[in-house]
């Protein structure tokens, strides 16, 4: 009975985070495109409060301010880009979730590409190596004297 | 022994790893000290102009409120803090705020709190601005790049934001940054 009650709290807890990242639905935009559009950009934009959060899921009173402005200014007919550019110029890049490309950012978002390039290059290095050996360079007249010494045992 | 082509290729992870551990120990180095935080937030409104504002409600019993063109139009530089009467932080800085007035004009804008509860406060205690507004509804912060209070910007005559920071005022940021910065003004 206990664990089935676990459970059931276990659901609901889901259920309502999923339900309500969003406040109240007083929030929501009527017009279901441009509400699409304001979760878009939401969801891209950190909460300043709870860093690893988005402003769509987060419940800070910052967050919630910034979501209204992200209405307000998607309710006025302006693109993502531009949202997020005002967004950016008050807050820096670290407001968005995602890290622009930049030359800042350049390494890290061409990390997996370098590291796979390495990694196919060291593979193949070491699959030549297996399969055709480099040839010997020709014994020097000194050590095929030695050669001929030990094996005759002289 | 020849360096062949082989030996430099050799190299390269070593050096790849060397460099990898340095940046490591740098970023750890600068942690402890503390003047680096990788969840700091960027002050990118640093040198930027003051962001537009309509003169800001003021708030019975404290000093008069202000709009963005009359902070323009100081001939000194003006300290602006952000503080609400819930924020425990704000409370800490008030005794260092009353200090650093005696070198700066400090104006404060009041942050998503109620009129009488910050009236109460400021008055209850040693306050140090030299005028007050309220920002209510908390979106004028958001212009500014607020993400929470306490947050202070020191503001150089014409509007220029020259110093930006998003926390709370200890001696130490006081007498390295503020007091050096006040000195420059022109």
């Amino acid at each position: 009975m206990r664990q089935k009650f676990g459970l059931l709290l276990v659901m609901l807890m889901a259920f309502s985070h999923q339900a309500w990242s969003v406040e109240s639905p007083r929030e929501l935009l009527p017009n279901p495109q441009q509400e699409a559009q304001a979760e878009e950009v939401g969801r891209q934009l950190r909460c300043l409060v709870c860093q690893n959060e988005s402003i769509e899921d987060s419940s800070a009173p910052l967050a919630r301010d910034l979501r209204q402005i992200v209405r307000q200014q998607v309710s006025q007919g302006r693109t993502s880009h531009d949202i997020l550019k005002w967004m950016t110029h008050r807050y820096g890049d670290f407001i968005r979730l995602k890290p622009v490309f930049d030359r800042g950012t350049a390494l890290l978002w061409l990390m997996p590409i370098l590291s796979l390039g390495g990694a196919l290059l060291l593979a193949r290095r070491l699959w030549r190596r297996r399969h055709h050996p480099l040839p010997l360079p020709p014994l020097s007249g000194e050590e095929k004297a030695r050669l001929h010494k030990l094996l005759t045992g002289d | 022994m020849p360096v062949t082509r082989r030996h430099l290729l050799a190299v390269i992870p070593a050096v790849g790893i060397t460099a990898f551990a340095v940046g490591c120990a740098r970023m750890l180095s600068r942690m402890q000290q503390g003047d680096y935080d990788p969840r700091a937030i960027h002050t990118p409104m640093l040198n930027q102009p003051i962001p537009d504002f309509a003169n800001l409600p003021s708030l019975p019993g404290l000093p008069p409120s202000f709009d963005a063109p009359t902070l323009r139009q100081q001939d000194h530089p003006v300290l602006i803090n952000f503080l609400a009467s819930w924020c425990i932080p704000c409370v800490t800085e008030l005794p260092l705020l009353k200090e650093l007035s005696t070198h700066v004009d400090i104006w404060g804008i009041v942050y998503e709190d109620k009129a009488e509860r910050v009236s109460a406060f400021l008055n209850r205690n040693d306050q140090p601005y030299q005028r007050v507004g309220h920002d209510f509804s908390g979106k004028i912060a958001i212009d500014w790049g607020v993400s929470g209070v306490p947050e202070s910007f020191l503001i150089f005559p014409g509007g220029r934001i020259v110093w930006h920071n998003s926390a709370g005022l200890n001696q130490e940021v006081i007498t390295r940054e503020v007091l050096p910065l006040l000195e420059l003004t022109p």
